[in-house]
Formats: structure tokens, sequence, C-alpha cells
């Protein structure tokens, strides 16, 4: 499926984000291979693959970690290829990198602070924010004084979405906010992504190895393989999908015969 | 009362190379570099101080220099990362070290050629003046040294934990990628903090101008400073205060009673010491990263 198919899809296609045929390395290697998608304003968009699909070279390029070689990245309207980081940041969109990346040593109350650095519009607008992030996570309420590298995993995980909702985003880059995580807490955690998406308005564009959970929560998916986008659709649709199922989903209809096909498959690229 | 006056007079030493300490270990923190020219910083901004205010070179009112001694070692040093320092981001920590040893040796030679190399006081409003506590004898510079230790140690801790930059320049030290993501700025802030390890040596300098004499070569202090640094905890401030007390304490103890020519050793013997007992020195802030 292309990205016109998929405007036929989502009636309205008042894209958040559009990227044009992104190339990017991460050190000598070409990490993404010319990488088209879009992502529609107030949905939640996933980008599945498995390790070193180029998911990751994807999100920092985006949040201009990382300089692409060639393509475009479009941000409502505003071509912000290769903008420093702050300045995307300042623009809307915030990226929640994989691993978490709390400030360890800071309380979680400074982590949140920190979330919100780019931020002009006041004290009380901050403090907003703050009550409004502690309603989504009430564990991170009571623990606010405490620092950051004393929380679990699952924690940190909130604790990293936390601080950059607290950047008042229009968009959040979710870079793997399973990773690690009992399969009890990646439930947790994707249902407020999921609620976040429809009660705060932010649009998600979701990386995730955990096609499964990913497709749950998402209204549409592209699968990424060895740096290219190899499939693209609804959410509903990929879930049915049969190569969605056999490569990413786990699910085995007939070993031998998924084998060939798998091999057949590799011939896309 | 004798072991009171060795203790008042270490402290005033020891309150100096606390403020050299904690210019290695702000710079330490936030690139992961060892600024080995944070001596001589120390003493290119007494000697620009003493330009400012001796009679013999531009005469202006002590109270005035020294602010202004600040801000241009403030401009100095930011100009010096985003100048110099910046240039080696990517490159092995020891190329970063070795460019500051450097850095150290230029700085000692234009101080000399400037302003020569023999031994210069720095005119100050209190040179001279005693306070007198019974039996205990204290020089007024050694009392500024340490109520001016005691206020800039005050006024770092606010400002690292109350204002909103201060918090930032811990944040990018902690997890600098996490503070690109956040959109701190982290390459101004590191070059705000070298600024800052020019504000703190100054201070230092200044402090240790007046209360003898400085030259050139005053810098090489800075070693036994780096010393104190360890001893209290490469990463931590309180740690280098404390180390810097630590070390300045002992000195006069060893000269009064060990033989003269082991004193010396006395301060590197405890590095020795907290080095194989404590290596992360005693105010050590460790964080290992969970997996």
């Amino acid at each position: 499926m292309t990205t016109a198919s998929m405007e036929a899809h989502i009636k309205d296609p008042d894209f958040v984000l559009r990227i044009d045929n992104l190339e990017s390395f991460y050190g000598p290697i070409m990490a993404i291979r010319g990488v088209s998608l879009v992502v529609p304003e107030g949905r939640v968009v996933t980008v599945l693959g498995a390790n070193g699909a180029g998911k990751s070279t994807l999100m920092k390029t985006i949040s201009g970690v990382m300089d692409p070689q060639k393509g475009k990245i479009i941000y409502r309207g505003t071509n912000i290829t290769g903008m420093a980081p702050e300045r995307v940041v300042r623009a809307g969109i915030v990226h929640i990198p994989e691993g978490r990346e709390v400030f360890p040593l800071l309380s979680l109350e400074d982590n949140l602070a920190m979330g919100a650095f780019t931020r002009s519009d006041g004290a009380k607008a901050v403090q907003e924010d703050l009550d409004m992030v502690f309603s989504y996570f009430p564990i991170l309420k009571d623990r606010r004084h405490q620092q950051a590298g004393t929380l679990s995993g699952g924690q940190q995980q909130m604790l990293a979405i936390a601080r950059g909702l607290m950047s008042r985003p229009k968009l959040m880059l979710l870079d793997e906010p399973s990773l690690g995580l009992s399969p009890l807490l990646v439930r947790e955690i994707l249902t407020i992504i999921r609620r976040l998406n429809r009660e705060q308005g932010v649009t998600m564009l979701l990386v995730e190895q955990n096609a499964k959970a990913a497709l749950d929560v998402a209204d549409y998916g592209y699968v990424m393989d060895l740096g290219r986008i190899v499939i693209d659709g609804t959410a509903e649709t990929l879930k049915r999908s049969k190569d969605v199922q056999e490569f990413y989903l786990g699910v085995q209809t007939d070993s031998q015969r998924g084998q060939k096909r798998w091999k057949q498959k590799k011939t896309w690229r | 009362m004798d072991i009171l006056q060795l203790l008042v007079s270490g402290l005033a030493n020891g309150c100096i190379y606390g403020l050299i300490a904690l210019g290695f270990v702000l710079i330490y923190k936030a690139t992961e570099a060892i600024n080995f020219a944070q001596g001589d910083m120390m003493m290119l901004g007494a000697f620009i101080t003493l330009g400012l205010t001796n009679t013999g070179y531009m005469d202006l009112p002590f109270w005035i220099a020294v602010p202004l001694a600040i801000a241009l070692m403030g401009v100095f040093g930011y100009l010096l990362d985003l100048i110099v320092i910046r240039r080696m981001f990517g490159e092995a920590q020891i190329a970063v070290v070795i460019l500051t040893i450097a850095l150290g040796f230029v700085m000692r030679f234009a101080a000399g050629t400037i302003f020569g190399h023999e031994p210069q006081s720095l005119e100050t409003p209190y040179a001279g003046q005693d306070l007198r506590f019974g039996g205990v004898v204290l020089g007024v510079d050694e009392a500024v040294v340490v109520i001016a230790t005691v206020a800039l140690t005050v006024v770092l801790f606010l400002f690292f934990n109350r204002t909103k930059l201060g918090v930032a320049m811990q944040a990018s030290s902690q997890n600098q990628l996490a503070a690109y993501y956040m959109g701190i700025p982290v390459r101004r802030v590191q070059s705000l903090i070298w600024g800052l390890a020019g504000v703190t040596a100054t201070i230092a300098g200044v402090l240790y101008a007046s209360k003898g004499s400085i030259d050139p070569s005053a810098g090489l202090l800075g070693i036994k400073a780096f010393a104190a640094a360890v001893i209290g905890g490469m990463g931590s401030l309180p740690g280098a205060l404390l180390g810097g007390i630590i070390v300045g304490v002992i000195e006069p103890f060893a000269s009064r009673y060990v033989a003269a020519g082991y004193s010396q050793i006395a301060p590197y013997l405890l590095l020795f010491l907290v080095l194989v007992f404590r290596p992360h020195g005693i105010l050590a802030q460790v964080h290992r990263k969970k997996v």
C-alpha cells in the first residue's frame, strides 16, 4: 500500500508530519534507504520492524539529533530537515528515546522541569501541565522528590513520557516504550499513550518491535526492514495481513511454507 | 591554642584549594575531561585583578577591579570552550586533557611576558589587618577567604538547585543525549560551564593573591587542588570543597609535626590512601546504570 492509498483510508489528510525519500547514515552504514511516510493530525501511527531495521535512526533524524543525507522532513508545512534539536522541540516535536534516558541524579520533579526547558509561557502554565501529567501518572506524584535513577524500569518509562509531555508537544516520537517491560506494564503504558492521544490531542509516532501491542493502539502502521518501508496499511489490515502475521506477529501457519514465503519475500528488496 | 591556630590557617588555604577543585569538578562533570589549566586560570584571574587594581598598573578601586576581572575571566572561559575546546568534540578524552595542559603553559607564559616572573602581591584594602580571638590570630585576609568561600558555595548551591539553567547544567552532565532530546542547548550550556569555571578560578586567584604573593607559575597549585578534587570525589561539588579543606588543613599539621622533607608528601599520601580504600572519593556521586 502506498501513501496515496493511505490518504484514501484516512479521510482527513491533515498531516502533522510528512517524510519524503529520507536517507540517513548510522556511522558508515546507510540505515535509512529512502523512507517516505505521513503522520496525520491526531492519530497514532506506528513503525514496526526488527532490530536494525532503521527505526531508531528514523526517529533521531526527525528530532534533529542526526542529520539526513537526502530527503525532506516537513512538519506542519515547515521544512525541519536538519534543524537543531532545541528548535525541533520548540516547534512542538518531542522525542522519547529508547531506553528512557532519564537524568538519574535529578529528582523526578527536576526531570519534569527539564522537559519544560524550552517553554517560555510562564510558571503557571507549566504548573497546570505538571498537574495534568500527574493525573496520568499518579505514581510519579508520590515519588516526585525521589532521584530518577532509583525508579524501576516501568516508572522510568512513565517519567520519560511525562517529561516529554511537559514540553507541550503536538507530536510525540516514542521509541520502543515497551522495551524491557512486563506484558502487564506494556499494556498499561500503551493504554496511557492512547489516552494522551485522545484526551490531550497529541499525535503519536510509535516505534515498536512488539508489533502486536503497537497495532492494538495504532490507527495506521508502516513496516520497516533494512532501512526501507516494505508494507503499510491500517492497523486492522496489518493485523490480518499474512506477511505481518508471519514475520512480525509470530503467528505460524505452516513453518515449512512460511520459510519459503519468507525467502520469496526477500526479493522485495 | 597552637592546634587551633594551625587549623585556622589550614582552613583558609584549604578553601582556596577547594575553589580550584570546584573548577576541576565542574568541567569534569560537564565534559568528562579534566582541565589541567584550571590552576593557571586561577593565576590568570589573579593577575588580571592585579593589573586592574595595583598602583603600578591601572589603579582601579579594588571593589571595581574584582567584579570586572571575574566578568572578564567568565567571558574568557566561555570563549575558550567556544573557540578551542569545542573543536575537540568527538576526539579522545586524552586529547582534550593534553590540550588543557598546553593551554596552561600558554597562560603561564602570557602572564610572565606581561607581568614578569617575579612574585607580586595584590593590593587589597584589608591587607595586613588582624583579628584576635583570645590567643588565636586570624588575618583579615584569611577571614575573607573563608567568608567568600562560604558565600560562593551558597550561591552555587542555589544556582544549581533552584535555577532552570543550573538544573539544566546538572542534567546535561548526567545524560547529554537526553538533554539534547529535551531541547537543552547542550553545547552552549557546556561553554557556560567553562565560563563558570573561569569565574570560580578568578575568585580563588584573588583570594590566593591577597593572602600572599602570586607569580606566573602559581598555577602549579592546581595539581594539589586536583588531588583535593579526587580525594573529595571527582563528581561531587561539596566533595571538592571538602577535599580542598582536608588537604589545606593537613599541610600545616604535617609541616609542624613531620620532618621537613616529608611533610610535602602528606596530601598525596592521603590521595593514595583514598584511592586505595575509597576509589570514588569521600563524597562519591556514583550512579551505576541499571540494565
